[in-house]
């Protein structure tokens, strides 16, 4: 299954048996459309977001688990050796597709974006996208432009910060009512 | 699969009725607005019948509902948050807490995702097991929206007779592992301890019992006039919409679509066992009342099917044999210096799990469940991502409030069976 016909199309990513296709984001509707359309894809799962502050500055460590590395003196299995491959940009932004159809299917659509940088919404494609963008939008601070409702869902209208950020503290979030206050 | 089974059979209603342009939010028209009569009225969050602590703003006229937005987040305790602090062992406790009525399938799709990940093989009785305690855990789940949404309705012996079966499923989870919810029973690998022995004959003697339960609840309900009144041609959404408002489960399946991941995109066990999904096309609270109903007698032979297997496996291994993510057998501590440093690794440090993004989706008792986890290699999930059938099902209450009254809000919402906990994490 290839999906070179999908409008802006960056690069296409295949891992742990999942398709993932990477789109410029000024283009997402466009490609949103095409999926939808052309391909099939007239069920928009989810929209999830994920920040990369921090992601790859140091070795990951820990007790290895995979089939692959069995062999405890192989390089990487032990201790501060294993340096995650870098990622574009700070957040990504994945729509998980499947298509409800005789020929379910599932793929994942990515884009990339920095802090500030915002990307189209995909309501008019997805209409359930409506929560999941102000969700990605509370927790993350992705703008999605055009979104007709664009406001915090989880977190308090007045909040400050997103709480999913790598750089948000734990515990440091105001204690209403205290003294400290 | 996607479309009804009988094309000839009249649409719920014609076009679309997902609001403009917010697909959420129901506006009251300008021109009834200006009448002056509309009033606006706050609805939840702590109201017995939201199911938790849902807030609706409500525009009525009349008895009318006109205008309505859902306002959620007032149960947001930052699970995601959280899980990104624990080693992937540890993060396993959080998954049920998500959803506290149907807590071993949200155990199940994070173990589901994290064994994707390390690319692991889980042996065979494990899977079984996990099958049987999923199905469960779906007629567990199924109770309590059946008895709490029928209270609503005021049928208040609804409730006492779902939740004396409620009560016997959750004797049966304490009696496998220890605990009456939350029970993070399943593990990376397989499962955390054996099966007890005399789980085989209590979880007979609940199968054999089930059937006649649900007999009693559908004697109650699906011919009582009341009922019907307060269900029938309610909260309609037409298969298009369904699709397009990202509805699964129960919702999907009551607006026609046969959809059901465990046959669509089989996981566990469900490949093996012989069951059939409920579909019902007119899309209305009944219609998801008779899925539930249907749903729960399916997973009774699910169960059933579940037990005859593993009584023929006693003995097999329960859980994968990889000591560098399983914990080793407690009696080879004593004994194994290897084991000692195992355990003493995995529990302090954590196992790696290799890098990569997963988007695991399981069928729950709400829906499509699905769990986004994204590793950086390290024994910690750097982002876990649950996507809530719950938090999708609230979209759809806009759409399905259409010439809807006041009261009949109460059953339209109950009837997309939301769980408060999982639409806020």
């Amino acid at each position: 299954m290839t999906y070179e016909g999908v409008p802006g199309l960056v690069e296409t990513v295949e891992q742990h048996g999942e398709t993932t296709l990477v789109v410029d984001p000024a283009r997402v509707v466009e490609a949103g459309m095409h999926l939808r359309d052309v391909e099939g894809f007239n069920f928009l799962s989810d929209v999830a977001a994920a920040d990369y502050r921090g992601w790859a500055s140091h070795g990951v460590a820990g007790y290895i688990g995979t089939a692959s590395g069995r062999d405890l003196n192989a390089p990487m299995t032990q201790g501060y050796q294993a340096l995650p491959k870098a990622k574009p940009k700070r957040f990504s932004v994945s729509y998980h597709l499947l298509s409800v159809s005789e020929r379910p299917r599932r793929v994942r659509m990515q884009v990339w974006v920095d802090d500030g940088e915002a990307v189209p919404t995909v309501v008019p494609v997805w209409p359930t996208a409506d929560w999941h963008e102000r969700e990605a939008f509370d927790m993350m601070g992705i703008e999605f432009s055009g979104h007709p409702n664009l406001k915090r869902i989880l977190m308090d209208d007045d909040w400050e910060g997103h709480p999913l950020r790598k750089d948000y503290p734990i515990g440091g979030e105001p204690v209403r009512f205290s003294e400290a206050e | 699969m996607a479309t009804a089974p009988e094309r000839t059979r009249a649409p719920v209603y014609e076009g679309t009725r997902i609001p403009q342009p917010i697909p959420t939010v129901l506006r009251v028209p300008q021109e009834l607005r200006d009448t002056g009569d509309v009033m606006t009225v706050n609805f939840g969050p702590n109201h017995p019948s939201t199911h938790g602590v849902l807030r609706l703003i409500v525009d009525l006229f009349g008895e009318d509902v006109v205008g309505l937005e859902a306002v959620i987040g007032y149960l947001h305790t930052g699970f995601e948050k959280n899980m990104e602090q624990k080693t992937w062992w540890k993060a396993i406790t959080y998954a049920p807490r998500i959803d506290y009525l149907s807590f071993q399938n949200n155990e199940l799709v994070f173990v589901l995702a994290a064994e994707k990940l390390l690319a692991m093989e889980v042996p065979e009785k494990a899977s079984w097991m996990r099958t049987c305690l999923c199905e469960l855990n779906r007629i567990h789940s199924h109770l309590v929206w059946l008895g709490t949404s029928a209270l609503e309705l005021g049928a208040i012996s609804m409730f006492w007779y779902c939740f004396r079966e409620r009560e016997q499923i959750l004797d049966l989870f304490e009696l496998v592992a220890g605990y009456r919810m939350h029970t993070r029973y399943f593990q990376v690998g397989g499962l955390a301890e054996d099966i007890p022995s005399g789980f085989y004959p209590e979880a007979r003697k609940f199968v054999d019992w089930m059937p006649h339960a649900i007999d009693d609840y559908e004697a109650m309900l699906t011919r009582n006039r009341i009922w019907l009144e307060r269900t029938e041609g309610l909260g309609l959404l037409s298969t298009a919409d369904a699709i397009a408002l990202g509805q699964s489960g129960p919702v999907l399946r009551a607006s026609g679509v046969d959809w059901d991941l465990r046959k669509i995109e089989p996981y566990l066990a469900y490949a093996s066992v012989d069951f059939a999904v409920p579909v019902f096309s007119e899309g209305d609270v009944y219609a998801r009342y008779r899925v539930h109903m249907d749903e729960m007698r399916e997973s009774t032979r699910i169960v059933a099917q579940c037990l005859d297997r593993l009584e023929t496996m006693d003995g097999l291994p329960w859980t994968a044999d990889d000591r560098k993510v399983v914990l080793p057998p407690r009696e080879e501590l004593h004994t194994s210096m290897e084991s000692l440093i195992h355990h003493f690794k995995i529990v302090t440090e954590g196992y790696r799990v290799p890098e990569g993004e997963v988007y695991v989706a399981i069928e729950s008792p709400r829906g499509e469940l699905g769990c986004y986890v994204v590793s950086d290699g390290g024994p910690r999930p750097w982002r876990v991502k649950f996507r809530a059938p719950s938090f999708v099902a609230l979209q759809a209450t806009a759409t399905c409030m259409s010439d809807a009254l006041i009261a009949d809000m109460i059953a339209i919402v109950g009837s997309l069976d939301t769980v408060m906990g999982e639409v806020d994490r």
